[in-house]
């Protein structure tokens, strides 16, 4: 049975899910280990009061930071099957069921259109917490069509990536959606509409070997991971250390990879700014 | 020869052969007819391995010391090669290699990746692994080829990009992406063969195309089995399974419309008689040319965008349904 049909038999509501967490809580700093209010966390863009560390966020958050105000999100009725039927421990239709469960998210990328200080932004944002950002038939295909309604409206793009690269569950057609987004780029380009690839925390693979990497302007969080291949791997290979703060965005930045590094907190005014300079 | 764990009962029949073939060097008995015999059994037996070969089994085949590669093909294919090197910037990739061609009068780029024929060369190669200057040379071949109307034949045959801390360095992830992205504008035709391994975005830096053709024996998948096990399964030992799991067989990747034709190959492989595969390679590398050529660019170009933008499997659940998860059970 299908992972859709299964979930369907199960629990069913009418409430639009929405993650919430309370005011009160507590949340605790994944590199410097300080703790703040949840509410204090949250206004600080979700970064660490104290050291800065910019924390994961999903897409929704950022289209809030991003919107003014409210937005529509686009495509959510797309999702995966298992076309393949890809079992390993556990099938790839379970996997999409359980992530689902866990995030009340359809897949790895959520597209939005609103308005950004008044202007038009279609936004195609990825979620790590969906099986790792990964890259399967419905992202390449929501990208796609992301760019069919910049074609169209004439909008800027912007994909905020966050990724463990392809998804293996899909495997060549995984690999192809590498050639796909990056073939409805070129008809982004051809039309003269800007596109900004914003990578966080973190890019890597097949998600940074296409679309990540074509942006008119590539930008980044501070010390987001980036890079094709993953740091574990390339240890493997070569057998000794890496140095300090490879495959980071100052890294990339001093590499020549990156036109700037923009703390979150400065994320919408940056796009404004942008928005403004490309018309 | 080399056998494979599967060809190992070959193996037994050709050490018979050869033992009847000294007896009748040695003396004057008449042993033709063992011989036969022999050769009829290594005939029967041959046939029974290489049909219904296991995903695992094309992947150990697409992997044999003696699989024929790029120079090797272009050498029984093009009466005339002057090989390019370097990306004009950093430096001269050995795994990837091109040049120009003369194939019946008429000027080609080929470009390839290149394996090593013995253990010193597979390091002089980088056992076909790609670092970014070897997708930009590719890339400025690429662009001299379309500069002066130069239909463009790539030849796939990579366990994968480089991992290595230059690579990073100097941007492999960038240098694949440019390539998908530049492949697909390019106004000449562009015709790719997988002709072994055809491992994720290192295969496809040099295999966005017209048409793509899988030899009957290579395979086209986003990770190997290996690393599809370590990941998966955490251990390496689960890779037959993975393989077949990735579906990642010239059979497949045909069914899934994610490539235009498969090549045959001789039977038990390319390496059994590297000048057949090599004729046929090159007949239909004429034939899809032949074809192509009478597209316009524009035409050529609007196919490529219609063909990888199809590429997918995805549903659209019913509008009506929102679904309540079970929130938050682990991080
Ligand atoms: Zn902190």
């Amino acid at each position: 049975m299908g992972w859709f049909k299964r979930l369907k038999e199960g629990i069913q509501t009418a409430t639009k899910f929405k993650k919430e967490t309370p005011d009160g809580l507590w949340h605790q700093c994944t590199k410097c280990k300080e703790t703040s209010t949840y509410k204090e966390f949250k206004e600080n863009y979700f970064k660490c009061i104290k050291c800065g560390h910019h924390e994961r966020i999903g897409s929704h958050d950022y289209f809030d930071l991003i919107y003014d105000g409210k937005y529509d999100e686009l495509f959510d009725d797309l999702i995966s099957t298992d076309f393949l039927k890809f079992t390993d421990l556990t099938s790839y239709d379970e996997r999409i069921e359980k992530a689902h469960r866990k995030t009340g998210l359809w897949d790895a990328i959520s597209v939005a259109s609103g308005k950004v200080n008044k202007k038009p932004l279609v936004t195609a944002a990825m979620d790590f917490s969906f099986i790792g950002g990964s890259m399967g038939s419905v992202v390449g295909e929501k990208i796609a069509r992301s760019v069919d309604v910049c074609l169209r409206e004439r909008s800027p793009l912007l994909i905020i990536s966050k990724s463990g690269g392809a998804r293996m569950m899909e495997s060549a057609f995984s690999l192809m959606q590498m050639a796909k987004t990056s073939v409805k780029l070129t008809q982004l380009a051809d039309a003269k509409i800007p596109y900004f690839s914003l990578m966080t925390d973190p890019t890597t693979g097949g998600v940074t070997a296409s679309f990540a990497m074509l942006g008119d302007i590539n930008f980044s969080e501070p010390n987001a991971l980036i890079g094709f291949a993953g740091p574990r791997v390339i240890k493997e290979t070569i057998k000794k250390d890496l140095p300090e703060g490879f495959q980071s965005a100052e890294y990339l930045l001093e590499h020549g990879f990156l036109d700037f590094i923009i703390d979150r907190s400065q994320l919408k005014e940056r796009l404004v700014e942008l928005m403004d300079f490309f018309g | 020869m080399v056998f494979l764990d599967f060809e190992k009962p070959l193996e037994s029949l050709y050490e018979q052969l050869d033992k009847i073939k000294q007896v009748a060097e040695q003396g004057d008995v008449d042993v033709s007819a063992t011989i036969q015999e022999i050769e009829n059994k290594i005939k029967a037996k041959k046939k029974e391995i290489y049909t219904n070969l296991t995903g695992w089994q094309r992947v150990q085949l697409s992997r044999h010391p003696e699989r024929p590669y790029t120079l090797y093909y272009i050498s029984q294919i093009c009466k005339k090669f002057i090989e390019l090197h370097g990306d004009r910037n950093i430096g001269d990739d050995k795994a990837i290699v091109g040049g120009l061609a003369k194939i019946n009068g008429d000027t080609l780029m080929i470009i390839g990746h290149q394996k090593g024929i013995n253990t010193k060369m597979r390091q002089y190669r980088n056992f076909g692994m790609a670092n970014p200057e070897g997708y930009r040379k590719a890339l400025r071949l690429m662009k001299m080829a379309e500069k002066f109307g130069f239909p463009i034949v790539c030849f796939i045959d990579t366990p994968g990009a480089y991992p290595g801390i230059e690579a990073e360095e100097r941007g492999q992830a960038e240098a694949i992406a440019r390539n998908l992205f530049e492949m697909v504008k390019l106004r000449v035709p562009v015709i790719c063969y997988i002709i072994g391994e055809g491992a994720s975005g290192g295969a496809l830096g040099i295999g966005v195309g017209d048409r793509v053709f899988m030899l009957e024996n290579s395979w086209y998948s986003v990770i190997s089995p290996e690393n599809c096990s370590t990941i998966l399964w955490r251990t390496w030992d689960y890779k037959e399974q993975a393989a077949e799991a990735l579906k990642l067989t010239a059979d497949h990747m045909l069914e899934f419309g994610l490539i235009d034709e498969i090549v045959k190959e001789p039977l038990g492989g390319a390496h059994t008689d590297p000048e057949t595969m090599a004729k046929a390679l090159k007949k239909h590398i004429k034939k899809e040319l032949t074809a192509l050529i009478e597209m316009t660019p524009e035409e050529r170009i609007s196919a490529r965008i219609e063909k990888y933008s199809n590429m997918g499997h995805f549903t659209a659940r019913p509008p009506e349904t929102e679904i309540e998860p079970t929130v938050q059970e682990e991080s």
